[in-house]
């Protein structure tokens, strides 16, 4: 494939190929329904490359094998669905707590427990506020289409080795399971100096490196989680996305990420023809939450709805954003079921409640 | 915007069919989108993929009142023709589906698909045969789009179904 050929390539293979661009060759995994695809392809493409595909015994195998690879400097990644990513979250947060750079997909279904195997994002709650026991974040990328799902990888394993954190693509059944035309950028891998913490071989030429996550002095395990969370500031400051969309002179704003933020732009855009100032704010980065536009937005507009396929998890984010200025509602599909572009057109009226 | 929704059981290549017409807007540099069924009814039931074409960004890729719609089985002309879209097109294979829509508000075209793909020794290809009459009736792209598109869609080990696949667009943009 050329590499700036345009191609119709399903997201999840989209992400790999990305992956692999992006300079990873260790992928360890586990087939779930709706992202088995990312691991079928790296399956076929790994041993071509000298890479290494494996398909673990479980979910937790899987993140283990990540934490093993990344201890030694590679760039590595598992991804999965909704599931099995909570079976992950013990490793997880081993990695946050040891320092860890990697790249972890989630490929969201409906749920809770076994769920099914739709589109969803129920798991908001769980990548930004908990992916792991402990005072931790992940990074948190949202893409809303296949080229960003791709770019989005490129950073995520970027910002991932600059600070040395989990990073998180949070997609789902649909961006996963559909095509649309993608264009791999030519971007160079970025090289991170890992000699000062990676446990790779050295010939005995230096002290040993030590991956761990366990301080069992209070004192040292708290000045560990502070330098750690002085990166995580770095990482809101620099690098916290969004985008704006009818943003500046709108009267109410809907605010969606993912595969629900296509949704509501065709909906925002009825609306428009319709008379309605609604314009709408997308998360790219869901940790760290984008609060500064929405709070911006919130000194001219006069309500604010979040719209997810999930019983209400994001809006919390957005109320604390908003922070009282205007009434903040939800609406919200769930299980596996996709909002109508007509559902979402139906809130925002009523949302204006005949204001145009 | 043109959407497109094909359906029929899987293995009838309806997936591939769309796959064709979504390469076919690419190289006419539009927007494109492909959403296939994903669920347990691709395992023996009816499986269905979503196709947007649009000259703006696509919204939502699911495709819930298609402009056009190619049913390649029962349940799917059952499940899908009353969600045609007023102006839209049907594409019917009426070899297998042998009921007849009274809706006046959209045409429909039936089109001996299977049949046809036997006595023409293009077996398993009704697919294509439906899609060429998709894009007679739709002109949902240039036949010279459909023909690369259907040179990228066709595997590199496979490149022997390659005139056969086109041969069934032809035959079905005659029909």
């Amino acid at each position: 494939m050329a590499l700036t050929e345009k191609v119709l390539m399903k997201g999840n293979e989209a992400l790999a190929e990305a992956a692999i661009r992006a300079g990873c060759r260790h992928f360890f995994g586990y087939p779930i329904t709706p992202q088995t695809e990312v691991a079928a392809y790296m399956a076929k493409q790994m041993p071509k490359i000298g890479g290494t595909y494996l398909q673990a015994e479980s979910e937790v195998a899987a993140i283990n094998m990540v934490y093993g690879a990344a201890s030694a400097g590679v760039r590595a990644m598992t991804s999965s669905s909704s599931p099995g990513i909570s079976l992950k979250s013990e490793g997880i947060s081993y990695m946050a707590g040891a320092d860890l750079p990697c790249l972890i997909i989630n490929v969201q279904r409906g749920s809770p427990g076994l769920g099914g195997i739709q589109p969803s994002q129920a798991d908001y709650w769980q990548a930004t506020r908990a992916p792991g026991h402990g005072d931790l974040h992940v990074l948190v990328f949202a893409p809303s289409s296949i080229q960003e799902m791709v770019d989005m990888v490129f950073d995520a394993f970027d910002l991932a080795d600059c600070y040395r954190v989990p990073a998180m693509i949070l997609a789902d059944g649909m961006l996963g399971q559909m095509m649309e035309p993608v264009v791999f950028p030519e971007r160079t891998v970025k090289q991170y100096d890992k000699g000062s913490w990676a446990t790779n071989g050295h010939q005995n030429q230096r002290a040993h490196n030590i991956v761990n996550s366990l301080y069992l002095q209070p004192d040292e395990l708290e000045s560990r989680i502070l330098e750690r969370f002085e990166r995580y500031e770095q990482i809101k400051q620099k690098h916290t996305r969004s985008e704006e969309y009818l943003v500046d002179d709108a009267d109410y704003i809907v605010v969606a990420y993912g595969a629900t933020s296509r949704i509501v732009r065709s909906a925002v855009n009825t609306a428009r023809d319709k008379g309605i100032k609604v314009g709408m704010i997308r998360p790219m980065t869901l940790w760290p939450f984008p609060a500064e536009p929405i709070e911006k937005a919130a000194g001219h507009a006069k309500a604010f709805l979040s719209v997810e396929m999930s019983m209400g998890q994001m809006v919390d984010d957005v109320r604390l954003a908003v922070n009282g200025k205007a009434p903040v509602g939800f609406f919200g599909r769930t299980g596996g079921v996709i909002p109508t572009p007509a559902e979402v057109l139906s809130e925002i009226e009523k949302m204006a409640g005949g204001d145009k | 915007m043109l959407s497109v929704l094909l359906a029929g059981f899987g293995g009838q290549g309806v997936l591939f069919a769309g796959k064709i017409m979504a390469y076919a807007g690419l190289i006419e540099e539009k927007y494109v989108s492909w959403l296939p069924s994903y669920g347990p009814e691709m395992r023996g039931g009816t499986a269905n993929c979503s196709v947007c074409l649009s000259d703006e960004p696509i919204g939502s890729p699911l495709v819930l009142n298609p402009d056009v719609l190619v049913a390649m089985n029962l349940p799917s002309y059952d499940k899908f023709i009353n969600q045609v879209a007023p102006g839209g097109i049907a594409v019917i294979d009426s070899s297998l589906i042998s009921k007849r829509s009274d809706r006046t508000d959209i045409r429909c075209f039936y089109v001996p698909a299977a049949e046809k793909a036997d006595t023409e020794g293009l077996s398993g290809l009704s697919n294509n045969i439906l899609l060429g009459k998709a894009l007679q009736e739709a002109r949902f792209a240039s036949f010279e789009a459909v023909e690369q598109a259907v040179a990228k869609c066709v595997p590199p080990k496979k490149q022997h179904l390659l005139e056969p696949n086109i041969r069934a667009i032809k035959l079905g943009m005659s029909l």
